[in-house]
């Protein structure tokens, strides 16, 4: 499939939807995060929009976070599966471009050919460790087409957000933007946000990345200082295809609805949009996506629900447990006395 | 969702837990989708038949969806010392009540030592010790880690100064102490058995609670097991501390302490039974690897265990012998249970096929699948 660029939105969006200095506009919705959270005339939530249609894979976003924030360097390795050698989020990744390599059509099945081509099983199992594209060992007959997807992850400031919900210090907070930060001179690194994140992006810091906030959850601050003085966060500023677009939740749920209705008439049926929906199990996320295929061929959970939501029934059944146990215990005293 | 199975079905047979894990770049033969994502066949193991319906996943290189947790043996030590504290707790305060005074000396100090080695396993575990009382800056209901801290900050202190009272018990009796700590020691003698009841009434909730804070999490095995996971920990920490008892108490005192084991133990297992229809998919974690073994040492030490401890009840000259290797196997066994659900969850996270597999199928149920 060829990318298509259609659709862009003429404005370099995160300027145009940037808050101007010292007069936010204040929001009505009384389901809004911020508000909830307790904030008076919170400022309209703010959030990112991630078209990975127009994605190139500059990794632009990555570097212009690692460079605002100071975040260490987390290892150079080079994981042999694709362009991207950064992995996934972590502590000391706050934004990561995920490349993916797949074929364009379906494959044909190699048993069926009657080549004498080389696949896995017949050439016992490592031989076809070279790495090769798709087709590429096998010749021109077998050559099948493929396409590059490129998508930038980020936290999803989600609306229930597990990590705030379990973060027994108050580290994690709900800003008035209505996003998720860890304040580090607070955070006392339990690590209970770690496993509680449905999409794994907040993490630990560990040593090895270097001596800042070592032992302390770390993640995307949706740019918070840069958000106060009412610029756009480093991303989306140095993305240079408006593939993250910044600017108010609302009216990025529009324009995403609108792009998908373009690439759809485009042809390009297999465009979603991820994350964006309210009623979702994380009450709709602050950073939502458009993809191209199934969001766990990006590493997104396809179904993600805040834990918290089944708290008050876990909290039920740890409570008929305790009291279990207390009768239990009383009833071993009971009885013929030895 | 789309699944080309004669791709699929070769991918799985050359592949399946092999090429994947080493992160090969995808062969020409992933069929289409399966992008740096390959799906995968969830199968039951080399060679096997499939023990669960067939079902392919797609992710991103094998890389995990979710985090394991940054946590270590800690974690699980805490749970297990959380357990023996809380029902040892109990214990003692049966044993108070009913003139059991080597059981109550042996709960008492036990649940002392338990929850002090507990609370320090805590504190280590942390990204920053220090800032352990950040902690008590916050009561946060949404939060299992706040509310146990709540709970371990109610509890330690009684639990403390009921053991503290039996220790310093004795040595005021033989009036070994000193004259000037003589009054303290009075005075902690007589808050000992309502410090006592305090502990065993706050006890039952430091040993189940521990369920909660693993359980509200996106590990799968770990959130999947919500619904039966309170009841596995609470009559793991019944036979822990059962079998403290029988280990350390005499012989005449341990009638209740092997009531407690016995039932402890059944329960334990009965829970986890039921635990492991109701997880589905997140169970299979429990059954490989480190877990796999630690549960199922778990569970050959807690039969073991609880027969002994019913047979000493039963057979008073056997028991002189049997007691206290019953005692220790039900203490190992509840450690086993406990490292065995925590390193099952850390699997789990390590995996996508848990994450994703139970969304894909929660998506198809609900038709809110894309394709
Ligand atoms: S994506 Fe994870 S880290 Fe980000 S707000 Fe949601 S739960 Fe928290
Ligand atoms: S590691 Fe820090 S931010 Fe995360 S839950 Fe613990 S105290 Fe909160």
């Amino acid at each position: 499939m060829t990318l298509t660029t259609g659709g862009v939105p003429p404005v370099r969006a995160g300027v145009a939807a940037a808050v101007p200095d010292g007069a936010p506009v204040r929001t009505a919705d009384p389901d809004d995060p911020a508000r909830k959270s307790g904030w008076d005339g919170a400022p309209r939530r703010k959030g990112f929009f991630t078209d990975t249609s127009i994605c190139i894979g500059c990794k632009a976003c990555e570097v212009a976070c690692k460079e605002w924030n100071g975040v260490p360097e987390d290892g150079l390795d080079l994981l042999g599966t694709s362009y991207d050698n950064t992995g996934g989020l972590g502590a000391s990744t706050w934004r990561h471009v995920a490349f993916i390599e797949q074929p364009a059509a379906p494959a044909r099945p190699a048993v069926d050919l009657g080549m004498p081509a080389r696949h896995r099983g017949s050439a016992g199992p490592g031989a076809d460790r070279t790495g090769d594209t798709a087709g590429a060992s096998t010749g021109p007959a077998e050559r099948t087409d493929f396409r590059w997807l490129m998508s930038s992850d980020v936290c999803k400031h989600c609306t229930h957000a597990a990590c705030l919900d379990v973060c027994p210090t108050g580290s994690l907070f709900r800003t008035e933007f209505g996003t998720v930060v860890v304040q580090d001179d607070i955070c006392n690194g339990c690590g209970y946000c770690v496993p509680a994140c449905p999409y794994g992006v907040i993490e630990r810091r560990v040593e090895e990345h270097g001596p800042k906030n070592v032992g302390i959850a770390q993640k995307c601050t949706l740019c918070y200082d840069r958000l106060e003085v009412g610029r756009t966060p480093a991303c989306a500023q140095a993305c240079p295809t408006a593939s993250i677009q910044f600017g108010d939740v609302e009216e990025l749920r529009e324009r995403a609805a609108a792009r998908l209705a373009t690439l759809h008439d485009q042809g390009v049926a297999e465009a979603r949009l991820y994350g964006d929906d309210p009623d979702d199990g994380v009450g709709g996320a602050g950073a939502f996506f458009l993809l191209l295929d199934e969001p766990e061929v990006y590493g997104f959970p396809p179904d993600p629900v805040v834990t918290t939501r089944d708290l008050p029934a876990m909290w039920r059944r740890a409570g008929v447990a305790a009291v279990t146990l207390l009768a239990g215990a009383a009833a071993s005293f009971l009885g013929r006395r030895r | 969702m789309s699944v080309h199975d004669a791709g699929t079905e070769r991918l799985t047979d050359a592949t399946a837990g092999t090429g994947f894990r080493t992160g090969r770049p995808d062969g020409p033969d992933t069929s289409r989708g399966a992008g740096g994502g390959r799906r995968r066949r969830r199968r039951g193991g080399r060679g096997e038949q499939p023990v669960v319906p067939d079902a392919t996943f797609t992710s991103y290189y094998g890389r995990p969806v979710v985090k394991p947790s940054p946590w270590e043996a800690d974690i699980p030590a805490y749970l297990f010392f959380g357990g023996v504290a809380g029902g040892s707790s109990l214990l003692a305060a049966g044993a108070d009540l009913t003139g059991r005074p080597s059981l109550r000396r042996v709960a008492r100090i036990g649940a002392l030592g338990a929850i002090s080695v507990s609370f320090a396993a805590l504190v280590h575990d942390l990204g920053r010790p220090r800032r352990f009382v950040n902690m008590l800056r916050v009561a946060k209901p949404s939060s299992p880690m706040s509310v146990g801290t709540w709970i371990l900050t109610l509890y330690g202190p009684f639990a403390g100064v009921a053991g503290a009272a039996e220790l310093t018990g004795n040595a005021l009796r033989r009036g070994w102490l000193p004259q000037r700590l003589r009054p303290v020691a009075r005075l902690l003698h007589a808050a000992g058995r309502p410090a006592g009841m305090v502990a065993a009434g706050t006890g039952p909730a430091v040993a189940a609670y521990t369920a909660v804070l693993l359980a509200d999490t996106a590990t799968p095995s770990w959130h999947e097991a919500y619904r039966e996971l309170p009841f596995v920990f609470v009559g793991s920490a019944g036979a822990a501390a059962g079998g403290l008892g029988l280990l350390a108490a005499h012989g005449g005192d341990t009638g209740p302490a092997t009531r407690l084991a016995v039932a402890g133990t059944a329960l334990e297992m009965l829970a986890e039974q039921r635990m492991e229809r109701s997880m589905g998919l997140t169970a299979e974690p429990l059954h490989q690897g480190t877990a796999g073994r630690l549960m199922r040492a778990s569970k050959v030490l807690g039969v073991l265990g609880a027969a002994g401890a019913a047979v000493s009840a039963a057979v008073p000259q056997l028991g002189r012998w049997l007691r206290r290797p019953a005692g220790a196997a039900l203490l190992a066994s509840s450690v086993c249970t406990r490292f065995g659900v925590f390193e099952a969850g850390q699997a789990s996270a390590r995996d996508p096929k848990y994450t994703v597999v139970p969304q894909r199928e929660r998506l198809e149920r609900s038709g809110r699948a894309t394709t």
